[in-house]
């Protein structure tokens, strides 16, 4: 008896909150760290199509995107419905791929120049004849390693 | 007097009292800007590019497994339509050809797979076949190596490992140009 009162005596009743900073702060870099703050704004409409072969993309300073679609709503007026190529944020042509690619390249080391990977993010619903054009530019700039973005099928 | 005051203020220690509400606003900001991208797909190895058309003549037409894909978004199969569903059980037959049939692949590693489309097929179609295309070397894989090492195929494995699995079932996939049809 003694024993017990004696333990519950010398607990003290409050939890210290001098560390909840401490906590708050450390989640706080992880959700830094996570964060991708999306450079460029979507002027083409992307719909990846689904599919099960899927691999991840790991480091995405190695990856560059081309995004292709039909243009959204607001910029129909000026481009039309066609699908078309997008590059950073701004509507490109076909030609315009190789100074797209030299400009992400010179961000990147050397050593892992190897490994840069081109993600084509395509609407489903856009003909092959403009991603044929791109994959045929990609392969005379050298730019071999493509990713098809696509979402994983819900079974 | 009020010199004397504003130094005895000095000496004060600044409340850390707020801090954690600074953090949590940073905090719910951070929380509410994230979007956890998880950029999946099918990484795939383009041909590098030569001016010549590569002479496909040569092969021997039972190691050519030939897909057609048609701006209807119609699939032939080696000259016979073919629903999407089943390409993928009929190219692991074709590769690994079990009843060393006279029409199909002498050896998987002599195997070949022509994947031809149009320019007015959808991309979605198109995505589809080499997903399953894929799919059908990607289990191959993983049967051989369950036989050889007892451990599922993935990209964790020794590259050792894979290597002798990649040398005997090769995955070539050559695709020709498209022809010109049905474009918008």
């Amino acid at each position: 008896m003694a024993k017990f009162s004696k333990k519950r005596g010398s607990a003290s009743p409050e939890v210290s909150t001098a560390s909840l900073p401490d906590i708050i702060f450390m989640l706080l870099f992880f959700f830094m760290v996570v964060t991708v703050l999306r450079d460029s704004e979507l002027k083409v409409k992307v719909s990846t199509p689904y599919a099960t072969q899927l691999t991840k993309l790991e480091e995405k300073s190695l990856v560059n995107y081309l995004y292709i679609g039909r243009p959204t709503q607001k910029f129909q007026a000026v481009y039309g419905t066609k699908p078309r190529l997008q590059l950073g944020d701004k509507f490109a042509s076909v030609a315009e791929i190789p100074l797209f690619l030299e400009k992400h390249k010179i961000k990147v080391p050397e050593a892992k120049r190897p490994r840069i990977t081109s993600s084509l993010r395509v609407d489903g619903e856009v003909t092959m004849g403009i991603v044929q054009d791109v994959k045929t530019q990609l392969r005379k700039s050298g730019q071999l390693r493509v990713n098809y973005s696509a979402k994983k099928r819900p079974d | 007097m009020a010199k004397k005051s504003s130094r005895d203020r000095m000496k004060n220690e600044i409340n850390a009292g707020s801090m954690a509400d600074i953090a949590f606003l940073l905090l719910i900001f951070f929380l509410v800007t994230t979007t956890i991208v998880e950029d999946k797909g099918i990484l795939v190895k383009l041909p590098p590019w030569s001016d010549e058309e590569p002479d496909i003549a040569k092969l021997k037409t039972r190691n050519v497994y030939s897909v057609l894909v048609n701006a209807q978004n119609q699939l032939l199969v080696r000259g016979e339509p073919m629903d999407i569903e089943n390409l993928r059980e009929n190219a692991k037959e074709f590769i690994m050809n079990p009843g060393q049939l006279e029409n199909m692949s002498e050896s998987p590693k002599k195997a070949i797979i022509s994947l031809k489309n149009d320019r007015g097929t959808n991309y979605k179609t198109y995505l589809a076949v080499y997903n399953e295309l894929k799919g059908a070397y990607d289990e191959l894989w993983d049967e051989l190596c369950q036989r050889r090492y007892g451990v599922a195929y993935s990209e964790e494995l020794p590259v050792a490992y894979r290597r002798t699995i990649k040398e005997d079932i090769p995955m070539i996939l050559s695709e020709a140009e498209p022809t010109n049809f049905g474009e918008e």
